[in-house]
C-alpha cells in the first residue's frame, strides 16, 4: 500500500483478524455441534461454515500480503 | 438482553488489542503534517475507496437505517441508492480533479483557495463544531446500545471506547483512522451478512419474505421503492418523489458525499489522481450492496419477528423499539462466536465513527482555523503536535457532548438536522466555485451564510408552527425526513441565488488566480493511453447502469 513508508499492507491485518476470528468461530461451532444454541436455524451450523469461510479468506490474505513477501 | 459467552468476550477483547497495537505500529510513519493529516497521500484506490465508504458506515447508521427499514419498509433504500450513488460518481468524475489538483488538505482549505478566508473560516468553524458534536453523539449511541443489548455500564463503554480511539488516532493520525476503517469494513460485512442469509432461508426467499410481510401488515406497502411515492399519504414516510429526487438525490446526498470533509478526506489520501477518482467509484459498488446488511434485516424483522416493534417515544417495559431490530435479528440467528463477531462489528463501527470525526476535526482545526487565524508560520512539527493534541482535546469535548446527549432524548435528531444545515449550502458554494469562474469571494461567503441561515430558519419555523410544513415541505403530511429534504433544497437554492447575485455585483478574480481551482481554466490530465478497464469513467458508467437496473427491479 505504501511505497514511501514501507508500511505493512492493511490487507495483512485484515487477513490476520479474519483468520483469528474465523478459527475461534469454527472451533466454537464444532464444540457445539451436538448441542447447538437455542437460535433459529441452529441446525444449519452456521458457525462451522461461516468460520471456515473466514479462515480460508483470512489465510489467503495473510499469505498474499505477509511482510517481506517482496523482499 | 443478550448473554455473551467467553468466546464472544475474547473476540471483543482481541479487537481492542488489535487496534491499539496497529495505532502504535503506525505512529512511526505519521511524522510530517502530510502523513498525520492525509496519510502521506499514498493510499491505493481500494484502500481509499473502502475507507471512504466505511467512514459513513458507522453503527449509528447501521442501527438507525435497519430501524427505519422496519418502520418505512424498502423506502429506506433510497438513502443508499439515489441518496448516494450519483453523488459518489459525481465526486469521482467531476469534483475530485479540482480537490486533488489544488493539493488542498480539506474542503474549507479549498474554499480558502477559491473564495478566501471568510467563506473558509465560516465553513471550518461550523464543520469543526458539528464534527465534535457528532463524535459525542456517536459515543453516547454506542454506550446506549451496549447498555441495552449487553447490559454494560454506560460510563465504562464511553471511557473505554474513547481512550482506545484517542490512543490510536493520536498515534497514527489518518493512517490509523483509515486502517481501522478498512478493518471495520470487513468486520461489519462478516458480522452482519449472516442475518440476511439465514433470514431469507427462514422466510422462504424473497417471495416468501414479501408474502409474510403482507400477511403481517395487510394494506401496507413495505416492499416497493418508487411505486407508492406519487402522493405524500400513500407511503409510511409521508414522502413525495420530488423530495427523494431533488431534495435527497440532488442536494443532500450531493452535499454530503462531495463536501463533507469527513468522507472527502479519505479520498484526498489517494496516491494519485486516478486513484482519487477511482476511490469513490469503488465505494459506490459496495454502497449499492449495503442494503443487504442494513435494509434487508429490517424487512426480515417485519416478516419473522413475533412481536411488533414500536417507536422510541411509545416504548413500554418489555417492548422493543424500531432501532433494536438489528440486535434482535443478531440474537435470533447468532450463537456464541457469531454473536461476539456481530457485537465487535457494532463496536468497530462506533469507534470508526468517532475516529473519523476526531481526525477530521483535528485537520480542520489545525489547517483551517489555527494556521490561518492564530499562528500562520510555524514548523511542520508544530502543526503535527497540534493535530495530536487536538485529537485528545476533541475526544474529551466529545465525552462532554456524550454526557449532554444523555440528558436530552431527542438531541441526536437535532444534531443530525443541524449537520444538514451546513452541508446543503456548502455544496452550493463548492459547486459554483468549481464550475463558474465568475463567482467571487464575497459571493461565496454571502451565499454560504444565507444558505445556512435559511436552513436554520426553515427548521425552526417548521418546529414552532406546524402550518408552515405545508409551505416549505409542500404538504402538511410531510414527516421529519421529508421536511429535511425540502429544507435542504430551499437552503441550497438560496445559497446559489445569493452567490450568483453577489458575484455579479462584485469584481471577479483574474482567471490566472483560478488555475487548478475552477473548470475551464484548469488543465485536467487526459487518460488517452489508459486501457478501458483502468478508466474511472468506464467504471462510473457500469455503476450507473447497475444503479438504474436496481431501481426498476425494486420499483
Amino acid at each position: 500500500m505504501s511505497e514511501r513508508h514501507h508500511i505493512i499492507p492493511v490487507w495483512f491485518f485484515v487477513g490476520l483478524l479474519l483468520l483469528t476470528y474465523g478459527a475461534l468461530i469454527l472451533i466454537s461451532g464444532i464444540a457445539e455441534w451436538r448441542d447447538p444454541p437455542p437460535t433459529v436455524l441452529a441446525k444449519l451450523h452456521a458457525p462451522v461454515w461461516w468460520g471456515s469461510l473466514m479462515v480460508m479468506l483470512g489465510a489467503g490474505y495473510v499469505a498474499a500480503f505477509r511482510p517481506g513477501r517482496d523482499a | 438482553m443478550v448473554r455473551l459467552h467467553s468466546v464472544d468476550l475474547a473476540i471483543i477483547a482481541i479487537y481492542f488489542l488489535a487496534v491499539i497495537c496497529i495505532g502504535f505500529y503506525l505512529k512511526r510513519f505519521a511524522q510530517s503534517g502530510e502523513d498525520f493529516f492525509l496519510a502521506g497521500r499514498e493510499m491505493t484506490a481500494w484502500v481509499a475507496g473502502l475507507s471512504f465508504l466505511s467512514a459513513n458506515l458507522g453503527s449509528l447508521e447501521l442501527l438507525g437505517w435497519a430501524g427505519s427499514s422496519y418502520q418505512y419498509g424498502i423506502l429506506a433504500v433510497h438513502w443508499y441508492w439515489i441518496g448516494a450513488i450519483p453523488a459518489m460518481l459525481f465526486l469521482g468524475i467531476v469534483m475530485m480533479p479540482f480537490y486533488y489538483i489544488s493539493k488542498t488538505h480539506s474542503v474549507p482549505g479549498y474554499l480558502q483557495l477559491r473564495y478566501g478566508k471568510a467563506a473558509s473560516g465560516l465553513s471550518a468553524v461550523s464543520f469543526g463544531f458539528m464534527t465534535i458534536l457528532m463524535s459525542g453523539v456517536n459515543m453516547f449511541a454506542m454506550a446506549k446500545v451496549m447498555q441495552v443489548v449487553l447490559g454494560w455500564n454506560i460510563h465504562f463503554s464511553i471511557w473505554v471506547s474513547s481512550l482506545t480511539v484517542g490512543i490510536y488516532v493520536a498515534s497514527g493520525g489518518l493512517f490509523s483512522a483509515i486502517f481501522n476503517e478498512v478493518l471495520q469494513f470487513f468486520l461489519i460485512w462478516f458480522g452482519a451478512l449472516l442475518i440476511p442469509i439465514l433470514g431469507l432461508i427462514e422466510a422462504g426467499g424473497w417471495n416468501g419474505l414479501v408474502a409474510r410481510i403482507q400477511h403481517n401488515f395487510p394494506n401496507q406497502n413495505f416492499t416497493h421503492a418508487w411505486s407508492n411515492l406519487g402522493h405524500f399519504e400513500n407511503n409510511p414516510m409521508g414522502m413525495h418523489w420530488t423530495g427523494i429526487v431533488f431534495g435527497l438525490g440532488a442536494v443532500i446526498s450531493m452535499g454530503y458525499w462531495t463536501t463533507d470533509f469527513l468522507v472527502v478526506q479519505r479520498v484526498l489520501s489517494a496516491k494519485d489522481l486516478r486513484s482519487a477518482k477511482m476511490a469513490p467509484i469503488i465505494g459506490s459498488f459496495f454502497k449499492m450492496a449495503v442494503p443487504l446488511i442494513v435494509i434487508l434485516p429490517g424487512l426480515i424483522g417485519l416478516a419473522v419477528l413475533p412481536d411488533k416493534l414500536v417507536p422510541e417515544s411509545a416504548l413500554q417495559p418489555g417492548q422493543h423499539s424500531y432501532n433494536d431490530v438489528l440486535p434482535l435479528m443478531l440474537a435470533r440467528y447468532c450463537g456464541p462466536g457469531l454473536m461476539g463477531l456481530g457485537v465487535t462489528a457494532l463496536v468497530a463501527g462506533f469507534m470508526a465513527g468517532m475516529a473519523g470525526n476526531v481526525s477530521a476535526f483535528a485537520t480542520v482545526w489545525t489547517y483551517d482555523i489555527y494556521r490561518p487565524f492564530i499562528r500562520k508560520t510555524a514548523p511542520d512539527q508544530h502543526y503535527v503536535s497540534m493535530g495530536r493534541w487536538c485529537t485528545i482535546i476533541g475526544l474529551f469535548i466529545s465525552i462532554g457532548t456524550a454526557y449532554v446527549a444523555m440528558g436530552f432524548a431527542s438531541i441526536m435528531d437535532y444534531v443530525q438536522a443541524l449537520f444538514s444545515f451546513f452541508i446543503a449550502p456548502l455544496f452550493g458554494t463548492v459547486l459554483i466555485g468549481m464550475l463558474w469562474k465568475r463567482a467571487t469571494p464575497l459571493g461565496g461567503f454571502l451565499g454560504l451564510l444565507a444558505g445556512t441561515l435559511t436552513a436554520i430558519g426553515i427548521f425552526l419555523s417548521m418546529k414552532f408552527d406546524h402550518n408552515l410544513v405545508a409551505v416549505f415541505a409542500l404538504s402538511s403530511q410531510a414527516k421529519g425526513l421529508a421536511q429535511d429534504m425540502y429544507q435542504a433544497l430551499w437552503s441550497w437554492l438560496v445559497c446559489v441565488l445569493v452567490t450568483v447575485v453577489a458575484s455579479l455585483a462584485t469584481a471577479p478574480r483574474p482567471a490566472a488566480e483560478l488555475v487548478g481551482l475552477v473548470y475551464g481554466v484548469t488543465p485536467i490530465p487526459k487518460e488517452e493511453n489508459v486501457p478501458l478497464l483502468h478508466k474511472p469513467i468506464f467504471w462510473a458508467g457500469v455503476a450507473l447502469v447497475l444503479f438504474v437496473i436496481l431501481q426498476f427491479v425494486f420499483w
